[in-house]
């Protein structure tokens, strides 16, 4: 290596270097109160929106929101490493030592074509047409056709919602389409006149507004909409908790205040969400 | 400025240029790699082979499936591709009115400046339910990701061919008509072998960028992993798995993901290697 190489890679460190330390200190300049929330994936982008708008009406405060699983949320909260943990399910008879707020209500509808006369479906129907036991359209008085299963990719929030509650085993599902997020399922029923689905019921009322050629179907009876799913009714939902452990610190209680006010319904209803009736 | 000290000037930046860049590939290959390690070391490479399914949640991590979706999607792109984007070429260095083939290049450039999701797009509400209607239900498949595939990198090989044949000395394609030979002849027998490496790299390119396709294929190949038994079944390739499930990954889940994108860096390097040796012979006469 000459000598002249060796100064160049000094001068690039060196920049380098400059570069890192200034973007640094510009961020310690000044000296914030922090509020951090760590947890559960599916609450995490609810979360950020709420904070922002909180952080806009709370000059001189930080809110730091991190990812890593519902049970990273409870352990960081017992462990005093987050104010607050994010939850995406009902607390347990043995986590009462934590303290829940119910953030909103998460409701997974099934889906089919609007052209599908199906208009209601029971639990055990679901679950035979998703091992394949029934495979036609016809065995529940619908149109001689196929039922092409849509399936969500692994990690999804609304799979672990659609397996959790009807006791299905992920690897013995064998579906026609797997699709990522709750828009391509849609787009994918809507595609299929023969085919069935399972959405986030915020985006499919959006979705069937917009005139996408899908309807929510009746569960065991109970209509699958925002309403049902706000006052607890419907049975394939969850609750979206905030946890805090022990005595709240006073800008956390006040956070969680905000969080549970109507002012952040709006907030809600956009990542699909439904506001728990307050 | 003297002019001495604007040539070191200009040289020092000429250099921290290059290196930013080789630096960036070195620290994104780390750093895949240093992810996908735990994946190895925990499951083992055997268990990515021969692991029945890909269900991280339930602790299988068998690639096989997506490996093998991956490799048909792209092969039938370039079927599809190969011939048309060679045949495009020829039409516009040798057939071509002088009006057309300025248009036919404008145009042709236009389809690679396309954004990919466009194309995924149109294959789903368009291509997607076609083959629902005539072929089979639902129509998301091999076919499906296959012709969009081909329609993306049909620009990559039209260009390239195009750009190999247009390299080739206009004398040669004049002595061979002196001698005689008909175009096609001429084409066939004598500039069609001249331009070959530059074809080759090409078609290493186009393959590439078929394998690296993420979105489009996402949107119509149907995303299970299985192995398919007809190009009318659905498949996962390595991207979309990636795509689809990295958001929410944690874990081994996680490394497992970064084993298959460490997976696709590594054909794919292998694939610009090849079409980097193919052009450099090329360039001994």
């Amino acid at each position: 290596m000459t000598a002249r190489t060796l100064t160049f890679l000094a001068a690039l460190a060196a920049a380098a270097a400059a570069i890192f330390f200034s973007l640094n200190s510009s961020s310690e300049d000044i000296e914030k109160a922090r509020l951090s929330l760590t947890g559960s994936s599916t609450i995490a982008p609810l979360a950020l929106e709420i904070a922002k708008r909180y952080e806009a009406q709370n000059e001189g405060l930080r809110i730091d929101v991190e990812t890593g699983g519902s049970s990273r949320g409870m352990a960081d909260a017992r462990r005093g490493l987050a104010d607050i943990g994010m939850v995406s399910r009902r607390l347990k008879a043995e986590e009462s030592d934590l303290t829940a707020h119910l953030l909103a209500r998460d409701g997974v509808g099934i889906i089919v074509h609007s052209s599908n006369p199906i208009e209601a479906i029971t639990g055990a129907e679901v679950t035979s047409i998703y091992k394949r036991e029934t495979r036609n359209w016809q065995a529940l008085g619908g149109p001689d056709a196929d039922i092409i299963l849509v399936h969500k990719a692994e990690g999804r929030s609304t799979l672990e919602v659609f397996l959790d509650h009807f006791k299905l085993d992920n690897p013995s599902i064998t579906p026609d389409v797997i699709v990522g997020d709750n828009e391509q399922g849609i787009k994918t029923v809507a595609a299929n006149p023969a085919g069935i689905g399972y959405v986030s019921i915020g985006t499919a009322e959006v979705a069937i507004e917009n005139g996408a050629a899908i309807k929510l179907i009746k569960l065991d009876g109970i209509e699958a909409s925002t309403a049902t799913v706000a006052d607890g009714s419907f049975p394939m939902a969850r609750e979206l908790n905030l946890v805090t452990y022990g005595e709240i610190p006073e800008n956390a209680a006040s956070f969680i205040a905000f969080a549970q006010s109507a002012d952040v319904n709006d907030l809600i209803k956009g990542q699909s969400f439904v506001p728990p009736r307050r | 400025m003297s002019r001495r000290a604007a040539d070191r000037l200009f040289r020092f930046s000429l250099r921290s240029a290059t290196l930013a860049a080789a630096l960036a590939l070195v620290f994104v290959t780390f750093f895949v790699g240093y992810e996908a390690l735990p994946a190895l070391q925990a499951a083992g490479a055997g268990a990515f082979l021969t692991d029945p399914s890909w269900h991280p949640a339930s602790g299988t991590f068998g690639l096989m499936p997506m490996v093998l979706g991956s490799l048909a999607v792209s092969l039938l792109a370039l079927v599809l591709a190969a011939p048309l984007g060679l045949g495009a070429a020829l039409f516009e260095n040798f057939y071509a009115p002088p009006v057309l083939r300025g248009l036919f290049q404008r145009a042709v450039e236009l389809l690679a400046g396309i954004p990919s999701v466009v194309y995924g797009l149109w294959g789903l509400v368009v291509l997607v339910p076609l083959i629902a209607k005539h072929l089979a239900a639902p129509g998301t498949s091999i076919l499906a990701a296959g012709l969009v595939l081909a329609i993306m990198i049909l620009p990559t090989m039209a260009l390239f061919s195009s750009a190999a044949l247009g390299a080739i000395p206009a004398e040669q394609y004049r002595a061979a008509s002196a001698l005689g030979l008909s175009k096609w002849t001429a084409l066939r027998t004598v500039l069609l072998p001249a331009a070959g490496r530059g074809i080759m790299t090409g078609l290493f390119l186009s393959f590439a960028r078929a394998l690296g396709e993420t979105m489009a294929v996402l949107m119509v190949a149907g995303n299970v992993p299985q192995l398919p038994s007809s190009l009318l079944d659905p498949v996962r390739t390595l991207t979309a798995n990636i795509a689809l499930e990295m958001a929410y990954a944690t874990g081994a889940h996680r490394h497992a993901l970064f084993f298959s994108g460490f997976l696709v860096m590594a054909v794919t390097l292998l694939l610009v290697t090849l079409a980097g040796r193919s052009e450099k012979k090329e360039a001994r006469p």
